[in-house]
């Protein structure tokens, strides 16, 4: 083989060899990506009962009950507007996941309307608050200071 | 005072990357010797400026001078030294300049000692690397001045975030950037061959110790950052696909693939172009990585600068960075000339199928990583990407590349006969087919994934010892046994990871005082828990005793710390280390009965997963020293005929 043929495979080789794996990874982000949900969003959009979802909110003041085995949670995820969602979650929930402050849970909802967590997200940092809330709670001040 | 000479003295360093870039230039296109033999004086200037620069807020925060804003964001007096050490580099304005000082000292350590390739492509890279120092000195100095003051000093500094008060993480963040700004050097070499169309073996030989010294430093990083979130997070896992760990795998996927290409070039004179390519690639790789951690762009928990005005300043220099050597790349490719052909059954062939199972790697990884931001940018949407897309789209491709490893170093350069080659693998195939029936046996309900990755380990760690078969050790080539060590600790590691992912047992309990719980083989009794005080943080640290067998128990102690500046709390996990695993636990909350929740696991042969990442570094180590011991060799003996 020439060395010019050989270069010209090679970049052929090449091209279909990332190509391929981009396309294969295009088409898997479309059943495996999380999609994030607001309460709100819960409201508006319907609940997308079974599939690998992350939910995000203020965990309502007063709703955080501990199961008799000392280890599985209920808490309601709340937003700005009235939307609720009922979570369960089974392990050791972050240090910052209080009360009145922000939380990302990453999990299933069940036919029921309960959203079964696998994972609190820790977000290392007291002044962390879910994206979309920050910004509405910026949006917010903003309103009030006018 | 000290901050005011480590701005002039950073303005100073800024302001000789132009003339070297232009000093560079010109001295190419007239041909000047007098102005050739300028750009290296240049060069070392350079770096001892921006050393001088460094060294003055190291200073400052081992002061803790509070005066500085810097400092006083990110420091306080109750310290301990290691981590107002730390604390220089444990924030946006820190690290990139910690950034610019790697570029500017490694600029001055090509102009000091590189000697071997041609004089004029010398100085095409050293006018490329200070292109791209300048645009690291203008963000610097523009939008992120480290040096700046306060009108007022504060009373008292804010503190270090506490998951960073660690001290594997107080090296952790250099270790990377060395990595990175390597790789930009190595970048920096394959725009000078370009720009005086000198691509061949002698370039690739001067290339190859900077590629293998920042895959060693990314190596070493990869793997002590991934030890670190495994025991300071304590979730038990030890690679989570964060954007953050991402962006230091794709240079790292990049950086090998070039150092694998580059060996080609440089022994056979092959993949000359592609070698090329792969440079930009890896460092546009390293340049994303940097702007995925410093523009604050992800909200994970790596990302602590949120400025949007930073990350555009970073979007620019990325676009025009990459742009620029794409464009390089596109304008040249035609000077290249075509390198020595081989055989499809060949050394290069193999190094070929290395080398494009490592791009698609790093192709499903890149996609998988920036496709939430894409999708956030052009519809709004929120979505992340995780574990399960990674390891379907990645696991697979990665177990093949294996594969290849495996049987690669067996393969004769240029041509072979595939039924040879054949017989060389036999042993190492009959051995991984004796770990799937065991295995198969033993645990008959293990998934496919890590199946598959141990009965591939065992046969990578049996084929990667082969090439030393029949070989006197002692005289065996450095370089040899740098192959050698670094395709072994893939295997290991690879065992590891397989091991943890199919043999891991897990216990979650709320137990009063004197309570047991059974994890995997132990039985661990909870003996007491007790408030102790650390140096700046106060703590509930549970006793916790485990016994397996007869053995006597091994104690372990986990932590749950609030500390005071900043006010936070973070749990420290427990980990006792035995020669077939690890015992993880994790203190929890206390409820209103007295209980506490604790989280126990027990990691079989998890070890293995970071031993490995140390041998993959260590044969890169030995690789670097048998390189560089053969190149003065053969310099000693030119000078001498």
């Amino acid at each position: 083989m020439k060395a010019k043929h050989q270069r010209l495979t090679l970049l052929a080789l090449a091209i279909v060899a990332v190509l391929g794996a981009v396309l294969l990874a295009m088409s898997s982000l479309r059943d495996q990506a999380a999609y994030f949900y607001a309460p709100a969003d819960v409201v508006r959009k319907g609940m997308p009962e079974g599939k690998a979802i992350r939910i995000g909110g203020m965990v309502e003041d007063g709703s955080v009950r501990t199961a008799r085995d000392g280890v599985t949670i209920d808490f309601l995820v709340g937003d700005e507007t009235d939307a609720t969602i009922p979570v369960r979650f089974r392990g050791i929930v972050p240090d910052l996941f209080k009360e009145g402050s922000g939380v990302v849970a990453e999990g299933r909802f069940q036919a029921d309307g309960r959203f079964v967590a696998t994972e609190i997200l820790a977000k290392h940092d007291e002044n962390y608050m879910p994206p979309d809330l920050s910004r509405d709670r910026s949006k917010q001040k903003t309103e009030a200071l006018k | 005072m000290i901050a005011e000479a480590g701005l002039a003295a950073l303005w100073l360093a800024a302001s000789l990357s132009p003339l070297q870039l232009l000093l560079g230039w010109l001295a190419l296109r007239l041909g000047d010797e007098q102005l050739m033999r300028s750009v290296r004086p240049v060069a070392i200037a350079q770096a001892a400026l921006v050393g001088i620069s460094f060294l003055a807020l190291i200073q400052l925060f081992l002061r803790t001078d509070l005066s500085v804003e810097l400092v006083a964001a990110n420091s306080h007096s109750a310290k301990p030294w290691l981590y107002k050490l730390a604390g220089v580099w444990g924030n946006h304005e820190g690290s990139m300049l910690l950034w610019v000082t790697i570029l500017g000292l490694s600029g001055g350590a090509i102009a000091w000692f590189e000697r071997t390739i041609q004089e004029r492509t010398l100085i095409a890279t050293l006018a490329a690397q200070a292109a791209i120092g300048l645009g690291f000195y203008a963000f610097l100095l523009l939008a992120s001045n480290p040096f700046e003051r306060l009108n007022l000093a504060p009373a008292q500094g804010k503190g270090l975030n506490p998951l960073l008060q660690d001290p594997g993480l107080a090296f952790h963040p250099p270790t990377l950037y060395i990595g990175y700004v390597g790789i930009s050097v190595a970048f920096s070499f394959a725009v000078g061959a370009l720009v005086t169309r000198d691509v061949g073996s002698e370039f690739a030989k001067a290339m190859r110790p900077w590629v293998l010294g920042a895959w060693i430093f990314l190596t070493l990083g990869i793997t002590a950052g991934s030890y670190w979130a495994y025991y300071e997070l304590g979730w038990g896992g030890w690679w989570f696909w964060d954007p953050v760990e991402n962006a230091s795998l794709m240079p790292w996927l990049a950086a090998t693939a070039l150092l694998h290409s580059v060996t080609v070039l440089a022994t056979r004179g092959g993949l000359r172009a592609w070698t090329i390519m792969l440079a930009v690639v890896a460092f546009s790789m390293s340049m994303v990585g940097t702007f995925l951690v410093r523009s604050g762009i992800l909200t994970s928990v790596h990302a602590f600068a949120v400025d949007p005005q930073r990350g555009l300043f970073i979007l620019i220099l990325l676009i025009l960075y990459i742009g620029g050597a794409l464009t390089l790349f596109g304008l040249r490719v035609g000077t290249v000339k075509e390198g020595a052909t081989f055989a499809p059954v060949s050394r290069e062939g193999g190094l070929v199928a290395n080398n494009l199972l490592l791009s698609a790697i790093l192709g499903t990884v890149f996609v998988g990583t920036l496709y939430p931001l894409g999708v956030e940018v052009l519809t709004g949407e929120k979505l992340s990407v995780g574990p399960p897309y990674f390891n379907s789209a990645a696991g697979p491709l990665a177990l093949v590349l294996v594969a290849v490893m495996a049987a690669g170093p067996l393969i004769r350069w240029r041509t072979d006969e595939a039924r040879a080659v054949l017989k060389r693998v036999a042993l190492p195939i009959m051995l991984s087919g004796l770990a799937l029936l065991a295995l198969l046996l033993l645990f008959p309900s293990i998934g496919t994934l890590p199946l598959l990755g141990l009965v591939l380990a065992a046969g990578a760690a049996s084929a990667s010892l082969a090439p030393l078969w029949g070989r006197k050790l002692w005289r065996t080539p450095l370089s040899t046994w740098g192959m050698v060590v670094a395709h072994l600790g893939i295997a290991v590691s690879l065992a590891g990871m397989a091991s943890e992912s199919a043999f891991t047992r897990q216990t979650l309990v709320a137990l009063r005082p004197g309570e047991s719980a059974v994890v995997g083989p132990y039985s661990i009794r909870f003996d007491s828990v007790d408030p102790i005080a650390g140096p700046n943080w106060t703590a509930n640290e549970a006793k916790l005793s485990a016994r397996r067998g007869g053995d006597t128990p091994l104690i372990l102690s986990p932590q749950a710390r609030m500390f005071s500046a900043p006010p936070t709390e973070t749990s420290e996990a427990s980990i006792a280390t035995r020669l077939d695993g690890q015992l993880y636990a994790v203190l929890g909350k206390p409820d209103e009965q007295e209980r506490w929740q604790l989280r126990l696991w027990w990691k079989p042969f998890v070890t293995l997963i970071w031993l490995g990442g140390c041998l993959v570094a260590l044969g890169g180590i030995f690789a670097l020293i048998g390189r560089v011991r053969r190149k003065r060799r053969s310099r000693v003996r030119e000078s001498g005929s």
